[in-house]
């Protein structure tokens, strides 16, 4: 085995081979960087030169790309608060308020530090565990699969903030979303009101995109200032490097941790950040900093996040099952190169696989450098007003919804989201808890169903299901026990008990598209009904509990950071905003991307940002060209507006 | 080009484009500097996308005037979004091209409402053919058909992806032969089946020769899997050969005569016949729009012919596209024109096959 890999490390270490990978690596983090884009989006830049390449080279270049998109998404997790993929969900969570508060070049290269160490030690998990891997994978049945969502729904418990009921409420919605679609077990049509877009689903990118970029863009434009409330560059990268360092521990368990959970097919990078981050929660004595910027909630899933694309390669390369999903995008490129994954990959291959581990421990290096080299210039983007940044960001959002499945609806669904982004956030709902329910609803579908199928109700009693079941009833405990500080959601408004009205109404809202679900699982066969009604009653019951404890006054669930406007009769500008947003989608819709995008941008920066018309007309170009380049070099589509299909 | 250009450089140059897009159309037999979008209606990586991406660069190469091809995936709803799209945008110049796999065959044969595309107005270039491989546990102590009472005797899980999906053979021959199998649907891919399999949660399964070749042939020697059939090879006429991929093993049909003494008929028979055509013996396919010229579509079928004509193709195909004879030109039209035009009686008995045994309604 030593001298298998020792001769593996040599081939990876050749010329030819480092410059193809460094390749890999740029595009994997071009990819990272823009939101909505992941390794699909790589592939395609990619495969067109796999043809014909020499396969040691090849894989190393796909690798490269793959490895270190976890890497590239920390820029926009950290900088616009909106989550890169969803493997950095959870970076969101402290890393921009670190950047609000002028520490985004300490954020960055804590983050890239850690990812670079997880990415190592996932590596180097890897090299002996894919010997030994073949039954811990195996032992892994539907049961235990949905056992762990379960697991990573209790996640919430951490998350909710002040009040749990909300944060039940809260997943529950994320969970009724979730169900829109095909339903796993029998192929019926549930909650999709006849429009075809929503047979496959909402798409997470249109989810998360809603959720997080759009309320926090309209809410920094409402504050009016930069990203970062001072103007100093703050402690710099040193600092993060350094935070890091000090927490060694910490790295080494949520590395392990994300390459364990990214070994088991069909969960991987979903939750892994999510439970790195409730772990060092519950794992640190000082709690009172964690979602208001405290450097070790960015460290932990981080670290994580790189280790478990390590722990992916695991099924893909022994089963041919990928883990994630940008490895079944990888998978498709090993199919393609001529090498076949299977048992073979440690038997006959074991170099090719060893090559394929130490190329993409030499990513994660090669991209936690790269990226630590441009965490001091982009942080500085913190410094400028938001106003000028706004419509870049607005513009990279409907984009990323976009590719989600190429279809205006995506843009529908992203302004639909945006709303229910934005009111969470002013009425003090968590956001997390609803992508997390969102998020994990699919796989919790599937697995009971097939474990409910393959066992009866016997799953219940299995040694792994039980463990499981455990780990998670102490989790929530500690959860509840410490979880109360974090809070994703800002601060409310003294104001606030005397806006219980509008606070009811948006409850109502919940409780009401809760009886929906109910509704629509009544008209379903029995293994359809099922997971439906369960999750239409638990929304439905907690989204009953947070309106009438709204109704009785209690502080845990009062909350509107918009009150003392909304009493003096003003508008706190977030629905004007809100509107010019759909404004564009229409007019997206009617003259296409690019052309809309033209008119919008000068008449943004010239009316809100009070630019001079040369500069506008300099940073439109600017936009526009790069929005075109991106598309025509990724073989991607934009809208083409009604007029656009006239020709 | 016409698309990449409007989405490009804005509305002032849409007109600009409509009128160069014209003498593009009427010298279409010549592709030079043209880009070809050829439309996966599945994600990247999976096995219509790889299939894609192992003919593309060599369509460029061997069609007139050495067009760029540039693969386009649009996944959505089991592959009839991206099929949904190409049938309502389409350009039929030739720089539209479409693969299809027999996910996007099966709702069109079974009337699916979702489906608005219709093979009537699409021409087939080129089809790529697969079998597959039914195999079960060892525990059940079955070897061949004359153990075919013990294979009756118990229930047996089947992990599938869906009554619908590729597996719908499959499963109208298990029912033929009277098993009591227990379908387990939502597996993510055939990959997830036999992963379920292997953890013993399967008792039976079903492999495409590629994946037969690569996963389960290992399991097969190391004692842990016994294969029982193979789906076999069918052809226009309906008669059924044993499979090149496989020529040990018995075909389905075989398998049947000897379980049960009698060959197999009637509806079943000829619906499971019409399912094989349609989803396995023409299971990829490149289609161009009907009102393509005709100078276009000979441009195709004459590079379609050099590509599988080089004298390394089999080798260069490796296992994933197999040891079977592609079909070319005409010759795949006619097979398309054949396995597209099903007898209503027949589409009548899968529906109401699908809605009984599994409530799938249409």
């Amino acid at each position: 085995m030593f001298d298998v890999a020792l001769s593996a490390l040599g081939q990876v270490m050749t010329g030819g081979h480092l410059v193809f990978l460094v390749l890999g690596v740029c595009v994997g983090l071009i990819v990272g960087i823009l939101p909505g884009l992941g390794g699909i989006a790589g592939m395609s830049i990619l495969l067109p030169f796999l043809y014909g390449m020499d396969p040691v080279s090849a894989l190393g270049m796909l690798i490269g790309m793959v490895a270190v998109i976890p890497t590239g998404d920390t820029f926009t997790s950290v900088m616009m608060g909106i989550p890169g993929s969803s493997a950095s969900q959870a970076t969101v969570l402290d890393g921009f308020p670190m950047a609000k508060r002028g520490e985004a070049a300490r954020a960055l290269s804590a983050a890239f530090t850690s990812s670079l160490l997880g990415g190592l030690i996932g590596a180097l998990v890897l090299s002996f565990a894919i010997i030994l891997a073949r039954p811990l994978v195996l032992s892994f049945s539907s049961a235990e699969l949905f056992m762990l969502t379960i697991f990573g729904l209790s996640m919430v418990a951490v998350l909710s903030g002040r009040s749990l009921t909300k944060g039940i409420a809260a997943a529950g919605i994320g969970l009724v979303i979730g169900i829109i679609g095909t339903a796993p077990a029998t192929g019926e049509a549930r909650m999709t009101f006849g429009i075809d877009y929503l047979y496959d689903g909402v798409p997470l990118v249109v989810v998360a995109m809603g959720l997080f970029a759009i309320p926090e863009i309209i809410d920094l434009l409402k504050r009016g200032t930069a990203i970062s409330e001072t103007t100093a560059i703050g402690g710099g990268w040193g600092k993060g490097v350094r935070d890091v360092l000090r927490h060694p521990w910490l790295v080494a368990r949520c590395a392990s941790l994300g390459c364990v959970i990214g070994a088991l097919p069909g969960l991987g990078g979903a939750v892994v950040d999510w439970i790195a981050y409730s772990h060092v929660v519950q794992t640190s004595r000082d709690k009172s900093q964690f979602g208001k910027g405290d450097v070790r909630g960015v460290i932990a899933p981080e670290s994580a996040n790189n280790a478990c694309q390590g722990g992916a390669l695991i099924p893909t390369l022994l089963f041919g099952v990928p883990g994630s999903g940008s490895m079944a995008v990888f998978l498709g490129g090993m199919v393609l190169l001529g090498i076949q994954p299977g048992v073979t990959m440690v038997e006959t291959q074991l170099d090719v696989t060893y090559t394929i581990i130490w190329s993409l421990a030499l990513a994660n290096v090669v991209g936690a450098g790269l990226c630590v080299l441009l965490a001091r210039p982009v942080a500085r983007l913190t410094q400028v007003p938001f106003v000028y940044l706004a419509p870049f960001m607005v513009m990279i959002a409907m984009f990323a919804a976009f590719q989600a499945s190429r279809s205006m609806a995506d843009l529908v669904a992203l302004i639909v989201m945006g709303v229910v982004g934005i009111y969470m956030r002013r009425f003090g709902w968590p956001r997390p808890a609803l992508l997390i329910g969102f998020v994990l609803a699919p796989g919790a579908e599937n697995y009971l169903y097939q474990a409910v199928q393959f066992y009866d109700w016997g799953w219940i009693m299995r040694p792994g299901v039980i463990i499981i079941a455990l780990i998670t009833i102490v989790s929530v405990f500690l959860g509840l026990r410490f979880g109360a500080e974090i809070s994703s959601e800002g601060a409310s408004d003294a104001a606030d008990q005397q806006t219980r009205g509008r606070q009811m109404a948006f409850a109502g809202l919940f409780f009401a598209v809760s009886l929906y679900c109910l509704f629509e699982a009544t008209q379903l066969t029995f293994l359809g009904m099922v997971f439906p009604l369960t999750v239409g009653v638990l929304a439905a019951a907690s989204a009953a509990a947070v309106l009438l404890r709204i109704r009785k006054g209690r502080v845990a669930e009062i909350h509107d950071d918009d009150a003392s406007a909304t009493l003096s009769g003003k508008s706190s500008g977030r629905e004007a905003y809100l509107a010019i947003f759909a404004g564009l989608v229409a007019l997206i819709w009617v003259i296409g991307f690019v052309p809309a995008m033209a008119v919008f941008f000068p008449a943004f920066l010239i009316l809100a940002g009070k630019s001079r018309p040369l500069p506008a007309v300099l940073m439109t170009v600017g936009a526009v060209g790069f929005i075109s380049l991106i598309t025509w070099a990724m073989s991607l589509r934009l809208p083409e507006g009604l007029i656009g299909q006239l020709f | 080009m016409k698309l990449s250009i409007t989405s490009t450089l804005g509305s002032l140059l849409l007109g600009a484009s409509a009128m160069l897009a014209v003498p593009a159309a009427l010298q279409a037999q010549d592709f030079a500097g043209e880009t070809i979008e050829w439309t996966i209606p599945f994600g990247v990586g999976g096995g219509t996308d790889v299939w894609a991406r192992f003919f593309a660069p060599q369509l460029s190469e061997a069609l007139p005037g050495k067009p760029t091809v540039v693969v386009l995936n649009v996944p959505g709803g089991g592959s009839i979004s991206g099929a949904n799209q190409f049938a309502q945008r389409a350009s039929d110049d030739g720089l539209s091209i479409l693969g299809t796999s027999a996910s996007t065959q099966y709702p069109a044969i079974l009337g699916d409402p979702r489906v608005r595309y219709d093979y009537a107005e699409w021409t087939a270039i080129l089809a790529s053919p697969t079998g597959g491989v039914v195999y079960i546990d060892p525990k059940y102590g079955v070897t061949g058909p004359a153990d075919i009472e013990k294979l009756r005797a118990e229930q047996i899980r089947f992990a599938s992806q869906g009554a619908t999906a590729l597996e719908m053979p499959v499963l109208l021959a298990m029912k033929m032969m009277g098993l009591n199998i227990k379908a387990v649907f939502g597996m993510e891919s055939r990959g997830a089946g036999r992963l379920a399999f292997e953890r013993g949660e399967a008792g039976i399964d079903f492999q495409t020769s590629s994946a037969y070749l690569s996963s389960v042939k290992p399991l097969v020697e190391g004692g842990k899997a016994v294969p029982l059939f193979s789906m076999g090879v069918v052809d226009a006429e309906g008669n059924v050969t044993r499979d090149p991929s496989f020529p040990d093993l018995p075909t389905f049909v075989e398998f049947f005569e000897q379980a049960t003494g009698a060959k197999p008929d009637g509806e079943a028979f000829e619906a499971w016949k019409a399912l094989m055509l349609a989803g396995y013996s023409l299971q990829k396919m490149v289609v161009v729009p009907k009102d393509a010229p005709a100078e276009v579509v000979a441009a195709y079928g004459t590079a379609a012919q050099s590509i599988i004509d080089k004298p390394d193709f089999r080798q260069r195909a490796g296992e994933e596209i197999g040891v079977y004879e592609q079909l070319v030109g005409d010759k795949a039209d006619a097979a398309l024109k054949e396995a597209l035009t099903i007898d209503p009686a027949i589409r009548e008995f899968l529906t109401n096959w699908l809605a009984e045994d599994y409530n799938v309604r249409m």
